[in-house]
């Protein structure tokens, strides 16, 4: 429970926390492109480094960042699996009906490298950003879109309300979980089926505690009269200062590197 | 003597830079039939004190023994304790879930394996002790009042005939004359089904007129452990662990300072009432001689 009410942020002071988190967001994109740019080890070990001195600077743990990689872990070892075992070209070890070619071997290094880089870089972003920061960021990077008339800043308000409301709902959940279990309710043993049937005593009362909060929320938000997105002001309000220039700056001289990588098949 | 509690700490989040001790070497003895009402401040460690009885809450360090038997011990049934030992959270109208009244109180009696006969008979009963009238047996739970719902709630602990009630500030939110009904209905169990009872409550007049044992419970301790007029003799101290006595004690203290010889250890309207007549009347037959 603890996990999940606290997010993945990690809070600190260092210069990546305090960047804006627009720049964070482009720079997080700009890290996946130049991944998909470069294709030597040169490259990669070049994206590598870039990585490394983010971390540095985040001051996050790298514990934290390792973690990031757990949920994609499975996928990451299938991929290397494909990769090193049906790329076709010159065979280096042959046994039964498996063959492992040099090109394998390769391809599936590489495949790796990228993934993991991939999803640390992503992380350095979740990890240094609040969620409320970064859906802000992504309102005004995307509000070009109400041109054509993109819901922008609701579905801004709508990504906010919804993470804010994991951490209630867990702890809701908790709480009800107690109640039954209180009442002789039991969440741990038997099969599948039974242990599905347990859950209607959990999930009907969550259901009905989550409409009852929405209920008081919209209520809440009426009577503080919001009107949705138009004329509406920030308390907040984003704005770049130097050192988010500068990123900017950085960010270019770091995607050029990238470019001229790939152009010369460094 | 039927809940013990040993030596128990319980920490939040153990082992973690987030660590925070909720209790602190609590000594506990609860003895049957017992009405006891525990006070303390928001965070002072009341909610987990009351989980820690029926086993919701694993003590980090020190034993709970109900009945006698340790109940963390290896193959203690937590289950059949939680039958014994029936808890009432705060708000529990946010647990219903069936589709009639009847059926969610039936809940409990079936997850102690009782026939189906066995778990309505126990729901009804609970239902009347409860003071729910028949015709809503099989209304929808969600359908029924504020009251009414927190009264089906209680019921649906009750019907699993439990020997210990446990409730935390069950009148919370509720109007003056449901609390009254509710608390009257608590006593009238104790009294009649011979249950102990243990009740938390933000109510000094309320811990004062039903509890005959307090329990204050400040920064993880104990910090009293008497009658009620015990601990409210010590206003002062608990006015400085953010609590108070109730409104009549002060009221008393006020009519001793300015003269009246009334007794200062009540603690109830109806104690006071008739102290306060008698000084009176006292006072009378002195100024008239």
């Amino acid at each position: 429970m603890g996990e999940i009410a606290l997010g993945q942020y990690y809070p600190s002071n260092s210069i990546l926390h305090k960047l804006d988190p627009r720049v964070k967001f482009i720079g997080t994109i700009v890290y996946i492109v130049s991944l998909f740019l470069v294709n030597t080890w040169i490259g990669y070990l070049f994206c590598a480094g870039f990585l490394i001195v983010m971390v540095i600077l985040s001051r996050v743990p790298f514990h934290f960042i390792l973690k990031s990689m757990k949920p994609v872990f499975f996928i990451l070892v299938i991929t290397m699996l494909f990769n090193l075992f049906l790329t076709p070209g010159e065979p280096v070890v042959k046994f039964w009906i498996f063959t492992i070619s040099d090109q394998g071997i390769s391809m599936a290094v590489r495949m790796g490298a990228r993934l993991t880089l991939l999803v640390m870089g992503s992380s350095i972003m979740t990890l240094t950003t609040t969620p409320n920061a970064l859906t802000d960021g992504m309102e005004r990077l995307f509000s070009f879109l109400k041109v054509i008339h993109v819901p922008v800043h609701e579905i801004s308000m709508m990504m906010s309300i919804a993470l804010r409301f994991i951490p209630i709902l867990a702890e809701e959940t908790d709480k009800i979980k107690k109640a039954q279990i209180a009442r002789g309710a039991d969440f741990e043993t038997g099969g599948l089926i039974r242990r599905l049937k347990s859950m209607v005593p959990l999930l009907v009362p969550l259901f009905v505690s989550a409409f009852r909060r929405a209920n008081d929320l919209a209520m809440a938000m009426e009577a503080r009269c919001y009107h949705g997105g138009d004329g509406r002001t920030q308390m907040k309000p984003l704005r770049y200062a130097g050192r988010d220039y500068a990123a900017y700056a950085i960010l270019a001289a770091y995607l050029a590197v990238c470019i001229v990588f790939c152009w010369r098949h460094l | 003597m039927l809940i013990e509690l040993k030596n128990v700490c319980y920490t939040y989040g153990a082992g973690t830079v987030y660590e925070v001790s909720a209790l602190d070497g609590i000594d506990l003895q609860i003895h049957e039939g017992e009405f006891i009402g525990v006070i303390g401040q928001t965070g002072s460690g009341k909610s987990t004190l009351i989980q820690l009885f029926n086993g919701l809450m694993k003590p980090t360090t020190g034993q709970v023994f109900f009945a006698g038997k340790d109940i963390w011990a290896d193959g203690y049934d937590l289950r059949s304790l939680r039958t014994h030992v029936g808890l009432v959270f705060q708000y529990p109208e946010n647990q219903l879930f069936e589709s009639d009244v009847l059926k969610d109180v039936m809940f409990g009696p079936k997850n102690q394996g009782l026939t189906p006969g066995e778990c309505e008979e126990r729901a009804k009963e609970a239902l009347r002790q409860s003071g729910i009238a028949e015709e809503f047996y099989s209304v929808s739970p969600f359908e029924l009042s504020g009251g009414q719902k927190r009264r089906a709630a209680i019921a649906g602990v009750l019907a699993m005939d439990p020997e210990v009630l446990i409730l935390d500030e069950p009148t919370a939110g509720l109007d003056p004359a449901g609390r009254d009904e509710l608390l009257n209905l608590i006593k009238h169990l104790r009294d009649k089904r011979g249950i102990t009872v243990i009740l938390v409550s933000h109510s000094m007049e309320d811990v004062a007129q039903y509890a005959t044992r307090l329990l204050v419970v400040h920064e993880g301790k104990i910090a009293f452990d008497s009658s009620p007029k015990q601990v409210f003799s010590h206003y002062r101290e608990l006015e400085k662990m953010g609590l108070a006595a109730p409104q009549i004690t002060y009221i008393m203290h006020d009519l001793r300072e300015r003269g009246l010889r009334v007794d200062v250890t009540a603690t109830t309207v109806s104690e006071a009432k008739r102290s306060i007549l008698m000084a009176l009347s006292e006072h009378r037959s002195l100024s008239t001689d």
